[in-house]
């Protein structure tokens, strides 16, 4: 019935309001394309992206996870671990979850700096990581290793947090602390082109690295 | 502070260098004329207008473009409202991780939310949104960032055209949007994620035996199916609670970086689109310096708050506050490690002035003026860069503005492009003017004296609880998403309200913009004469740059005193 209407039926002045016909006429197309580009957006397309991605990035398109020798899933390269252990380096504070590190509720802690309640935390676990690594008053800590990260699933912590980690480690191992330190080393990524991110230390892959050392 | 200004830097250089021929190629498109893509795109684009009775030669004046844009976006919303309120009855619906309950109230606002590029969210994406409601998100991010741009070309007609009565077809922009700018560039940008690190899968959440024997949840998906549009088409919304904070989401600084210039890149390219279509270069590249200006103040004003940290919490845990070369220094709190102050900043910069609600860091933690910044760029109307399609028309309302006082500053006929600005057609632009600063404002006192209003304020509270409540009206009249997240928005009283703001922000805007649009497009062009202010000098750049920052202070200065500043000067020492 489009194709039927002559042209000139059109009133000339297109600011005046449409008539009725017109507004059905209108309606029917608004919803035909509409529809149309929500099939191609809304269904083409994750179809495209998740066939190209599983079959170029496989690995990636699975959430980059990391297999032990008997194949089961320990975790996720990208997702931070909540680790405890003395022997083992020790991530971000977590506000994601109850205990931290949920990877199936990400969170942030949403304090305002202003709020006393954020002031007493950031205190209380600065005290907790100087007496766990023995870090003396006058030496500085870096910001990252009391102030909780964004996702809650950090992965990464700065060298410097890593560094004054590297004695307790190497402690409850039983390694040198240059062991320690040249593996920490190499895991330590620099930014990209020399300025874009920040230098940080992956610390499920320093973890895991330790424990590959000993063996 | 170096390797700050030098990102930055290096940012506005890549926007700049896309934008000519970014900017020649949206013009080509929009006019119709030749480009690569046609012999693969023509047929496609034939059959949707076959199918659906779409005349492409046919021109629509301002109010049949502005009902068929209003139109095209209740669909949008009305088809993610069934799918959000059918989620549970649809595949891929995991009952024990999906457990926010989706309301119709959150329904609603949802709905709103994504077809006006808002993409507020009320709710976390990993504990609400099943897999078919992030691909029905992902469709609305779409469809609303190319109903934008279709828009932001229209207007651009406007000036363009002389003696015309019509602004284009809104069936065939928004078309020729999808297929010539969103589809390709969102394919290309997707996969490029997944080579990154973002998941692409319809898995179930993955149970990890971590390396210390404990279980550890992680929750996967077509993640980045929404995470490259979501910020191609300012919209902003995130596939999880966190945004682009989120490893899975944003997983490397590179990653971080294209995702900005996906935000930036076409709203800085429609300024070359405008000088081209309208002939007057010199005019187009006038409004992308300007950007650039209120772009990059913004950003270092919120890099050197942010760097500089708290001196208060520095004190109390005896942290580091300066940048070393093995740690990020500054206020990391609600940060992450691999992107520290410099990347976090230019998130919130990019995002803030680009409507588009993504985030990397989480901004209730921000110093209290770093975090002004990116409120007053969502204040302002998001005019540096801008959304995409609705930036562009932002900076010009405000030029016109601008050319209106300085006409009667120095007693020169307001005109704009050879067309006169007279009583007609400064009308709607004050109107579009004060729109933004009524509804921000007005909500706003309605929530912070109501006691559905301040139940919203879960964990902090005084000047900062009420920057909070501002922050959320600014964010959702301007169209952008941004949260201060511990304002706990998802009751009945915030869902309505909030999407009330967005409406406003969206349509009423957009229509006032296509009505100002309208009514330049009748004039004839007149011949350049002494008498006229001449808009492509310095001194009106001066002037506009000025304009912008006395409007906005105008019109915001006591509510930012109330929040932010009182937030700073007294809770922060």
């Amino acid at each position: 019935m489009i194709q039927g209407e002559p042209a000139t039926s059109e009133p000339p002045d297109l600011t005046e309001p449409p008539s009725e016909r017109r507004l059905a006429r209108a309606a029917r197309t608004a919803l035909s394309v509409t529809l149309l580009l929500a099939l191609l957006a809304g269904v083409l397309f994750p179809i495209v992206v998740i066939g190209i991605g599983q079959l170029a990035f496989p690995r990636q398109a699975n959430g980059s996870l990391v297999l032990n020798a008997q194949g089961q899933v320990i975790g996720s390269d990208l997702i931070g671990q909540g680790f405890q252990g003395a022997g083992y380096f020790h991530p971000r504070p977590s506000a994601a979850g109850a205990d931290g590190y949920d990877a199936s509720g990400s969170s942030g802690l949403n304090l305002a700096l202003t709020n006393e309640k954020l002031i007493e935390t950031l205190r209380d676990r600065a005290q907790a990581y100087r007496a766990e690594n023995g870090v003396p008053d006058d030496v500085t800590l870096p910001a990252d290793a009391v102030t909780t990260s964004a996702s809650g699933l950090d992965p990464d912590i700065s060298a410097a947090n890593a560094a004054l980690q590297v004695p307790r480690v190497a402690r409850a191992r039983g390694m040198s602390e240059q062991a320690v330190r040249d593996l920490v080393r190499a895991h330590t990524q620099k930014p990209l082109l020399g300025f874009l991110g920040e230098p940080r230390v992956n610390v499920l892959q320093l973890n895991l690295a330790l424990d590959g050392a000993q063996h | 502070m170096a390797a700050d200004v030098f990102l930055l830097a290096v940012f506005v250089a890549i926007v700049a260098l896309l934008a000519v021929p970014l900017g020649a190629y949206l013009a080509r498109v929009f006019e119709g004329r030749p480009t690569w893509p046609d012999r693969v795109l023509w047929p496609v684009e034939r059959a949707i207008y076959r199918v659906s009775g779409v005349d492409p030669e046919h021109e629509m004046g301002w109010s049949e473009y502005s009902l068929a844009f209003v139109g095209f976006s209740a669909i949008v919303a009305i088809l993610l409202f069934i799918v959000l309120i059918l989620q549970s009855r649809l595949p891929w619906f995991d009952p024990e991780h999906m457990v926010t309950p989706m309301t119709p109230d959150l329904a609603f606002n949802t709905a709103v939310s994504f077809s006006t590029t808002t993409t507020w969210q009320a709710y976390g994406g990993e504990t609400t949104m099943s897999y078919v409601s992030q691909m029905a998100l992902t469709m609305a991010n779409f469809l609303a960032g190319a109903a934008g741009l279709a828009v932001g070309i229209a207007f651009i007609r406007g000036f363009a055209r002389t003696r015309s009565s019509g602004l284009g077809n809104f069936w065939v922009d928004v078309v020729r949007a999808m297929l010539w700018v969103l589809l390709p560039v969102a394919l290309a940008g997707s996969v490029f994620l997944v080579w990154q690190g973002v998941p692409a899968n319809l898995n179930d959440f993955v149970v990890a035996t971590t390396a210390e024997g404990g279980r550890q949840v992680i929750a996967q998906g077509p993640v980045a199916v929404l995470e490259f549009i979501k910020n191609l088409g300012t919209n902003g919304g995130g596939f999880f609670n966190v945004n682009g904070a989120h490893p899975y989401a944003n997983p490397t600084p590179l990653a971080n970086l294209v995702g900005m210039l996906a935000i930036t890149v076409l709203p800085g390219a429609l300024t070359y689109t405008f000088g081209r279509m309208t002939g007057r270069q010199r005019e187009g590249w006038l409004l992308f310096g300007v950007m650039a200006v209120v772009f990059v103040a913004g950003a270092l004003t919120t890099t050197a708050f942010e760097q500089s940290g708290s001196p208060d919490v520095a004190r109390a845990a005896g942290m580091e506050t300066a940048a070393t070369s093995d740690q990020p220094g500054g206020n990391m709190e609600g940060k992450e490690v691999r992107f520290g102050i410099a990347g976090s900043v230019l998130t919130a910069a990019a995002t803030s002035n680009g409507a588009t609600g993504s985030f990397n860091s989480m901004h209730d933690s921000y110093t209290p003026l770093g975090n002004a910044v990116p409120l007053a760029n969502m204040l302002l109307g998001e005019l540096a860069f801008g959304g995409l399609g609705t930036g562009i028309y932002s900076l010009v309302m405000m030029l016109l503005i601008t050319v209106f006082l300085g006409g009667l500053m120095v007693g020169r006929v307001p005109e704009y492009l050879g067309k006169k600005l007279g009583q007609v057609e400064t009308k709607p632009v004050v109107f579009y003017t004060l729109a933004v600063p009524g509804i921000v404002l007005a909500l706003t006192a309605i929530a912070v004296t109501s006691d559905a209003g301040t139940a919203g304020l879960t964990a902090n509270g005084g000047a900062h609880g009420f920057t909070q409540i501002l922050f959320a009206y600014a964010s959702s009249a301007a169209n952008n998403g941004l949260t201060m997240a511990s304002l706990n928005a998802n009751s009945v009283f915030y869902n309505v309200t909030t999407a009330i703001a967005m409406l406003v922000g969206r349509f009423a805007l957009a229509g006032l913009a296509l009505y100002v649009a309208g009514l330049f497009a009748r004039q004839g062009r007149r011949a350049p004469t002494t008498a006229v202010l001449n808009t492509a000098s310095w001194t009106f750049f001066g002037l506009l740059v000025g304009v912008i920052a006395i409007v906005g202070a105008l019109s915001f200065f006591a509510v930012l005193a109330l929040g932010p500043i009182a937030d700073q000067l007294v809770g922060l020492q």
